[in-house]
C-alpha cells in the first residue's frame, strides 16, 4: 500500500495546510454568501419602488450569480465540517461538545437560507413582487445568523470558556459561556462586517472596470454606487470594531499580541511598529510609533505590555514575521480603504456624484481584491498568531490531529481540486456577463426576458 | 428513553431525512448520468433539473446536520469514525463539491459541449457521493470502527465486500428513490413517455435495490453476526414493513398510482435505516460503545435538544412552503424542453 511508506506519526503540517487551504477558499464565498443576499434584495426593493428598469435588471443579475456562488458555498462549506472529523478528530472528541452547540444553531440558520434561496431564486417570476421581496429577507438573516454563530466557535478556540477538565476529561460543560465567551463579540462583527465589506467592494469593482472600459450608463453607475456606498458606510464601523478585537486579544491573547507586533521583550510604554522582520528574538528595520502599542491597546501611555520572552519558547507563535506583517498588512488595507471612502463621500457632498476621475474608478477596481485580501491576512493572522494552540492555552494542534497516516494526499488532492474550480468558477462568471451582454439602456423587456435560473 | 436516546434519535431522524430527499438528489444525477445521448436524454435532464433545482440545497444541508447532531452529542462516535474512515469521507466531500458545483454552473451556460462536461460532473459525483457515505455507513454498521481516534484500519474498514456492498445499496437505493419521485414529477408534467421511462425505471431499480438488500442480508450473517441477530429480532418488524412496502410500492407503480407510490418507497428507505438503528441499539460502535457510553454531558445534550427544538418551530413550516410551492407549481412543457436551442 501506498501509505505503509508513511510514518504513523501525525501530521499537523498536512493538516494545517489542508484545513487553511479549504477555507481560506471558502471564506471568499461566504463572505457573498452573506452579503450578497442584502444587495440584491435592496436594489429588487429600489426597483419595485422607482420602477427603474436598472435597478430591476440589476437584482435579476446579482441574483443569478447569487444563485451560483451560494452553491459552490454550501458545498465548499459541507467540505469543513467533514474536515473537523476527518482533520481534528482529537479536537472533536475531546471538545466537540464543548463547541457543538453554535454548530446545531447555524445548521438551522443555514437551513432557513437554503430554503428561502431556493424559494426566492426559483419563485422569482410566480409570487407577487411584494411576496417575492419578503421572502428573500430570511436569506440575509439566515446568512448573518450562520456567520455568527460558526464564528462563536472559533472565537472560543481563542478565549475559551464554559468547561471543567479533571483528570483529562471534561466533566462539566456550559455550552452557552462556551458560545458566548469573551473574544465572541468582536470577532462575530469584525468578520460579519468584513463580509459585507468584501462584498460591496468586491461588486463595486466589477463596475468599476465596466466603466473604465467606457460604459459609463445609469445602470453601471447604480451597479458601482450601491455596494460602494455601503461597503464606505461600514469602513470607518470596521476600524472601530478591529480596535475592539485587537484590545481583546491584549487580555485573552497576550501571546498573540506580542506576536501580532513583534514585541520581543516586556515593555513598558510599548511602541506600536510597522512593518519589519522578527529574527533572533528581534524586530528588524520596523517604524515604530513610541507608547503607541501601550495607547491602543491598554489606553494608557505607560501601559506594561508583555513581549514574547514573557513565554515558555514552546508556547510561543513561532511565526512572528508572518502573524506581524499579515496584521500590519490588513490595517493599511483598512485605512486605504477609509481614504477612498472618504474620497467618496467628499465628492458626493459636494457634488452628488463619485469623483470622476479615471485613478478613483481604478482605486474602487481593486477595492474588491483588497478587501479580501485584508480579510484573509486577518484570519492568517489569528490563526497563525494562535500557534501553537488550537484551543488557546488548552490543546495544542499536534494533540489534535488525525493520527491516521497519508493525511497529506488528501491536502494534495484538495489543492488541485479547488484550483481547478477556481478557474471554472472564474470563467463561468464571466461567461454569466457574456452570454447575455447588458443593453446600453435597460428597457422593461430587457428585464422580463432575464431569467434568474 | 434517555436524553441521550433521544438525541440519537434526533440525529437518526437527519440520515432519514437526508435519504429520502438528498439521496433522492444524488439519485436524480444517477439517471441523469444514463439518461443517453444528448438528443434523446435532454427531456429528462431537464425534468431533472427542474425537480431538483429549487430543493437540493435545503435538502443538502441534513448532511451537514447529521455531522453537527454528532460531533455535538456524540463526540467520540464522531472522532472515531472520521479519524478512522477519513478516506471515504474524504472522497465523499469531493463528490459533494463536484456535485454541487457542477449542477449550478450547468445552469448557467448554454452551449452544448459545455452543459455535457458539467452534467457528467455532476453526474458522476452524484453516484461517488452516495457510494462512499454507504461505505461509511456498512463501516459503521459491520463494527469496523473502533471507538478512539484512529484506531481502525484507514483502508480495510471501508474496502470489504460488506462496506462496498453497503455503498452499492446506497447508490441503488438513491435511484429507487428518485425514479419513484420522478415519475410523479413527469405526470404534472403532462409528458406521458417521460412519465412511461421514469416508471420502468422505478420499477426495474426497485427491484434491484430489494435483490442488493437481500444480498446484503446474507453477508451480514457471516461479516456481522450481532447486527445480523438484530435484524431478525428487534429489527424483524421493520425489516417486514420494509419489504411489504417495496412490493407495495412496485405494485402502486405498475398500476401507476404515483403519488402513494412515493409514500411507500419513502416507508421502505425509511424502515430500512430504523431497522438498523433497532438492530444496533443501544451501542453505537459494536459492543463496548453504547448511547449513554458515548453521549456528551447532560447540559449540552438539553441545549441542543432545546435549540433544535425551537429551530424545528422554523424549519417545518419553511420547509412544507418549499416543496408544496414547486410541487404544486405544474413544471409547464417548456421548462423541460429545449430552450437552450432558442436564444433568450
Amino acid at each position: 500500500m501506498i501509505f505503509a511508506a508513511a510514518s504513523h506519526l501525525a501530521d499537523p503540517v498536512a493538516a494545517r495546510s489542508q484545513m487553511g487551504f479549504s477555507l481560506g477558499w471558502h471564506i471568499i464565498v461566504a463572505c457573498f454568501g452573506v452579503g450578497l443576499p442584502a444587495l440584491v434584495v435592496f436594489v429588487e426593493w429600489r426597483g419595485l419602488r422607482t420602477g427603474d428598469p436598472a435597478y430591476r435588471l440589476l437584482a435579476r443579475r446579482w441574483a443569478k450569480v447569487l444563485g451560483v456562488l451560494f452553491a459552490v458555498g454550501v458545498v465548499s462549506g459541507t467540505i469543513l465540517s467533514i474536515e473537523l472529523g476527518v482533520l481534528w478528530s482529537g479536537l472533536m472528541t475531546g471538545y466537540g461538545q464543548v463547541i457543538g452547540l453554535p454548530f446545531a444553531i447555524e445548521g438551522i440558520a443555514f437551513f432557513i437560507e437554503a430554503i428561502f434561496l431556493g424559494i426566492y431564486l426559483y419563485g422569482w417570476d410566480r409570487f407577487p413582487p411584494r411576496a417575492h421581496l419578503l421572502s428573500g429577507i430570511p436569506i440575509i438573516v439566515g446568512g448573518v445568523a450562520s456567520a455568527f454563530f460558526v464564528v462563536t466557535a472559533n472565537a472560543w478556540m481563542n478565549a475559551p470558556t464554559g468547561f471543567t477538565v479533571q483528570g483529562g476529561h471534561i466533566t462539566h460543560v456550559d455550552p452557552w459561556a462556551a458560545m458566548f465567551n469573551p473574544a465572541t463579540g468582536p470577532e462575530t462583527t469584525h468578520m460579519i462586517v468584513a463580509a459585507l465589506m468584501v462584498t460591496g467592494f468586491g461588486v463595486a469593482s466589477v463596475y468599476a472596470v465596466a466603466i473604465l472600459r467606457g460604459r459609463n450608463d445609469r445602470y453601471h453607475r447604480l451597479g458601482l454606487l450601491v455596494p460602494l456606498t455601503g461597503a464606505a458606510i461600514l469602513t470607518p464601523i470596521q476600524i472601530g470594531v478591529g480596535d475592539w478585537a485587537a484590545r481583546m486579544v491584549a487580555t485573552e491573547q497576550p501571546t498573540k499580541l506580542a506576536a501580532m507586533e513583534g514585541l520581543a521583550k516586556t515593555t513598558r510604554g510599548a511602541p506600536e511598529a510597522l512593518g519589519g522582520y522578527y529574527s533572533g528574538g528581534k524586530l528588524h528595520d520596523a517604524l515604530k510609533i513610541p507608547d503607541g502599542l501601550s495607547i491602543l491597546a491598554k489606553l494608557n501611555p505607560h501601559a506594561t505590555i508583555k513581549g514574547l520572552d514573557a513565554y515558555p519558547a514552546n508556547d510561543r507563535p513561532p511565526l512572528v514575521t508572518v502573524v506581524h506583517l499579515s496584521f500590519d498588512l490588513m490595517v493599511g488595507i483598512g485605512f486605504g480603504l477609509l481614504a477612498l471612502a472618504a474620497w467618496l463621500a467628499w465628492s458626493w457632498w459636494r457634488h452628488r456624484d463619485h469623483p470622476q476621475s479615471r485613478w478613483f474608478l481604478r482605486t474602487v477596481a481593486v477595492s474588491g481584491i483588497a478587501a479580501t485580501l485584508a480579510m484573509e491576512v486577518g484570519w492568517v493572522t489569528t490563526e497563525v498568531g494562535r500557534q501553537p494552540w488550537i484551543v488557546y492555552n488548552v490543546l495544542r494542534v499536534a494533540n489534535a490531529v488525525n493520527p491516521e497516516p497519508g493525511i497529506q494526499y488528501g491536502f494534495y488532492a484538495v489543492v488541485a481540486i479547488y484550483a481547478a474550480l477556481t478557474v471554472i468558477l472564474i470563467a463561468v462568471l464571466r461567461r454569466m456577463t457574456r452570454s447575455t451582454p447588458i443593453p446600453a439602456a435597460p428597457q422593461e423587456a430587457d428585464v422580463e426576458q432575464y431569467t434568474v435560473v | 428513553m434517555t436524553l441521550a436516546d433521544t438525541l440519537a434519535g434526533v440525529m437518526w431522524l437527519g440520515v432519514t431525512f437526508y435519504t429520502l430527499f438528498g439521496g433522492a438528489d444524488f439519485g436524480a444525477g444517477f439517471w441523469d448520468l444514463v439518461a443517453g445521448g444528448a438528443q434523446r436524454g435532454d427531456r429528462q435532464r431537464r425534468l431533472i433539473e427542474h425537480s431538483i433545482g429549487p430543493v437540493w440545497e435545503a435538502n443538502h444541508v441534513w448532511l451537514i446536520f447529521i455531522l453537527v447532531v454528532m460531533w455535538t452529542c456524540f463526540p467520540g462516535l464522531f472522532g472515531a469514525v472520521s479519524s478512522t474512515l477519513w478516506i471515504p469521507l474524504t472522497l465523499a466531500a469531493f463528490g459533494v463539491i463536484a456535485r454541487g458545483s457542477a449542477f449550478a454552473f450547468r445552469k448557467t451556460v448554454t452551449e452544448h459541449w459545455q452543459r455535457r462536461i458539467f452534467g457528467v460532473g455532476f453526474a458522476a459525483s452524484s453516484v461517488i457521493t452516495p457510494f462512499f457515505l454507504g461505505a461509511v455507513a456498512g463501516a459503521v454498521a459491520s463494527g469496523r470502527v473502533p471507538p478512539g481516534i484512529g484506531r481502525g484500519d484507514a483502508i480495510t474498514s471501508w474496502w470489504n465486500p460488506v462496506s462496498v456492498l453497503t455503498g452499492v445499496l446506497a447508490v441503488t437505493v438513491c435511484a429507487y428513490l428518485a425514479a419513484v419521485y420522478l415519475t410523479a414529477d413527469a405526470r404534472r408534467s403532462g409528458d406521458e413517455s417521460l412519465t412511461a421511462e421514469f416508471r420502468n425505471r422505478a420499477l426495474a431499480v426497485g427491484v434491484v435495490a430489494g435483490v442488493v438488500a437481500g444480498v446484503g442480508l446474507v453477508f451480514l450473517h457471516a461479516d456481522a453476526p450481532a447486527l445480523a441477530h438484530g435484524l431478525a429480532h428487534r429489527g424483524l418488524p421493520l425489516v417486514v414493513i420494509s419489504v411489504a412496502a417495496g412490493v407495495i410500492c412496485l405494485g402502486l407503480l405498475y398500476r401507476r398510482h404515483f403519488l402513494a407510490a412515493r409514500l411507500t418507497a419513502a416507508t421502505a428507505v425509511t424502515a430500512v435505516l430504523w431497522a438498523w438503528a433497532a438492530a444496533q441499539y443501544p451501542h453505537l460502535l459494536g459492543p463496548g460503545t453504547t448511547i449513554t457510553q458515548a453521549a456528551a454531558t447532560r447540559p449540552v445534550l438539553q441545549a441542543t435538544l432545546i435549540s433544535l427544538g425551537i429551530g424545528a418551530v422554523l424549519l417545518v413550516p419553511s420547509f412544507t412552503w418549499l416543496y408544496v410551492l414547486f410541487q404544486r407549481q405544474n413544471p409547464s412543457r417548456a421548462d423541460i424542453t429545449p430552450n437552450h436551442l432558442t436564444p433568450r
